[in-house]
């Protein structure tokens, strides 16, 4: 839930980075911390295991500049990605305002992402938000591994499209971010669908990183005007 | 769905004016005062920092309001797994500094900190009067932002070249 403070003149965000276990949620993070001017950001807090595993959450805030003479700071999220820790898992959701999912491109992790992609949408239902309906973009990470599946099973897999059945949305919408590729379209049959935007990304060296944080932010902005 | 309005399908959003921030000063204020605590934070669920007041903190306050609310959401379902419909508030004890914290009108988290110039009982005493008070303005301030003509014009309206604008880098 965004919070706008008129008195200190700060926009609050919340985003959550989502996906499976050792797929790179918090790889996005600590290269943000680390490249992110120092008086633009905060602590990089983690709750994590013995053996770096998240155990909780790890978190970030990162001011991204300033609209109409109000901060936008954001707040980013990883959540555990171990099936297990689903409980802690689900609490970080709340109050989310944007949603970035990190699938591990590698062919043996085809399971974990499809798994992790359900439980997200299941988690999410349960507070009552509509995956569908708010900033949501999906980051293919690993792209650089010698095991990554194609792009194209990937987006089949965990980006198919979802119907859209609102006639206020049934606008063709190009996808900004690839060329000849749309985000909402009308397919063969007549139905529209309309897909998250997708970004390839190797986070461990910030490549999409950058790509995928300003995404996800400003759908969350423009969400609010 | 990019670019689009996304109102329908999250969290929503919440503000609060120049007004509200004072009012809720000033009974942090008095709170403060009442109990001679040192600092008191208001912090709302999603863990965004609302206001600070009292001794200034020493450690980072965004993050100590992240975890701040956390450790109420886990304790939220520690309370339901026992059968509890939540545990209204929390008291984490330490050898100088402590901390107690009490949910306000389900949608914030009054904390405050304290040493041993104090004592645990005035806290939870003088909290629930604070809570209270406290209540009434946060009520207010979602019951506005529910009507259907808002105070204010929306802050962002319009905004979309200004978007834009700002991820240019």
């Amino acid at each position: 839930m965004s919070m706008i403070n008129y008195a200190s003149r700060e926009i609050n965000c919340k985003i959550v980075y989502y996906g499976p276990g050792l797929g790179g949620k918090t790889t996005n993070l600590e290269f943000i911390y680390g490249k992110v001017k120092p008086d633009t950001r905060g602590k990089l807090i983690s709750l994590a295991t013995e053996t770096e595993r998240t155990l909780f959450f790890d978190f970030l805030p990162v001011d991204l500049g300033t609209i109409r003479g109000f901060k936008t700071r954001f707040h980013l999220y990883t959540v555990p990605g171990q099936v297990y820790y689903n409980a802690s898992r689900k609490l970080i959701l709340k109050n989310v305002d944007g949603v970035v999912f990190v699938a591990d491109s590698q062919l043996d992790r085809t399971e974990a992402n499809l798994e992790s992609m359900q439980n997200l949408y299941d988690n999410m239902a349960e507070y009552g938000y509509d995956l569908t309906k708010m900033p949501f973009v999906i980051q293919y990470n690993k792209r650089d591994l010698s095991n990554a599946a194609p792009l194209q099973q990937l987006q089949e897999n965990l980006n198919p499209g979802w119907e859209v059945d609102d006639s206020s949305r049934q606008i063709l919408t190009p996808d900004p971010y690839h060329a000849n590729e749309n985000l909402t379209e009308q397919i063969s049959t007549g139905e529209w669908v309309g897909r998250a935007p997708y970004f390839e990304a190797v986070a461990v060296q910030g490549d999409g990183v950058f790509d995928t944080l300003k995404a996800v932010s400003k759908m969350v902005l423009k969400s609010l005007a | 769905m990019a670019g689009g309005s996304a109102k329908s399908g999250g969290s929503g959003t919440w503000s609060f004016t120049e007004d509200d921030s004072v009012a809720i000063t000033h009974s942090l204020q008095r709170f403060l005062a009442d109990t001679n605590s040192r600092s008191a934070l208001l912090v709302d669920r999603s863990g965004q920092l609302v206001a600070t007041v009292g001794e200034q903190p020493t450690f980072d306050p965004t993050t100590f309001a992240t975890l701040t609310a956390a450790d109420f959401s886990a304790n939220d379902q520690l309370a339901k797994l026992v059968g509890e419909s939540d545990f209204s508030t929390l008291f984490h004890q330490g050898e100088k500094e402590s901390i107690y914290l009490a949910d306000v009108a389900r949608r914030l988290i009054l904390v405050v900190l304290f040493d041993n110039r104090t004592t645990l009982g005035l806290v939870r005493l003088r909290m629930k009067q604070a809570v209270q008070e406290l209540t009434v303005v946060i009520d207010a301030i979602f019951s506005r932002s529910r009507e259907e003509k808002p105070s204010r014009p929306n802050l962002l309206h319009g905004a979309d070249a200004e978007i834009d604008e700002l991820f240019n880098w």
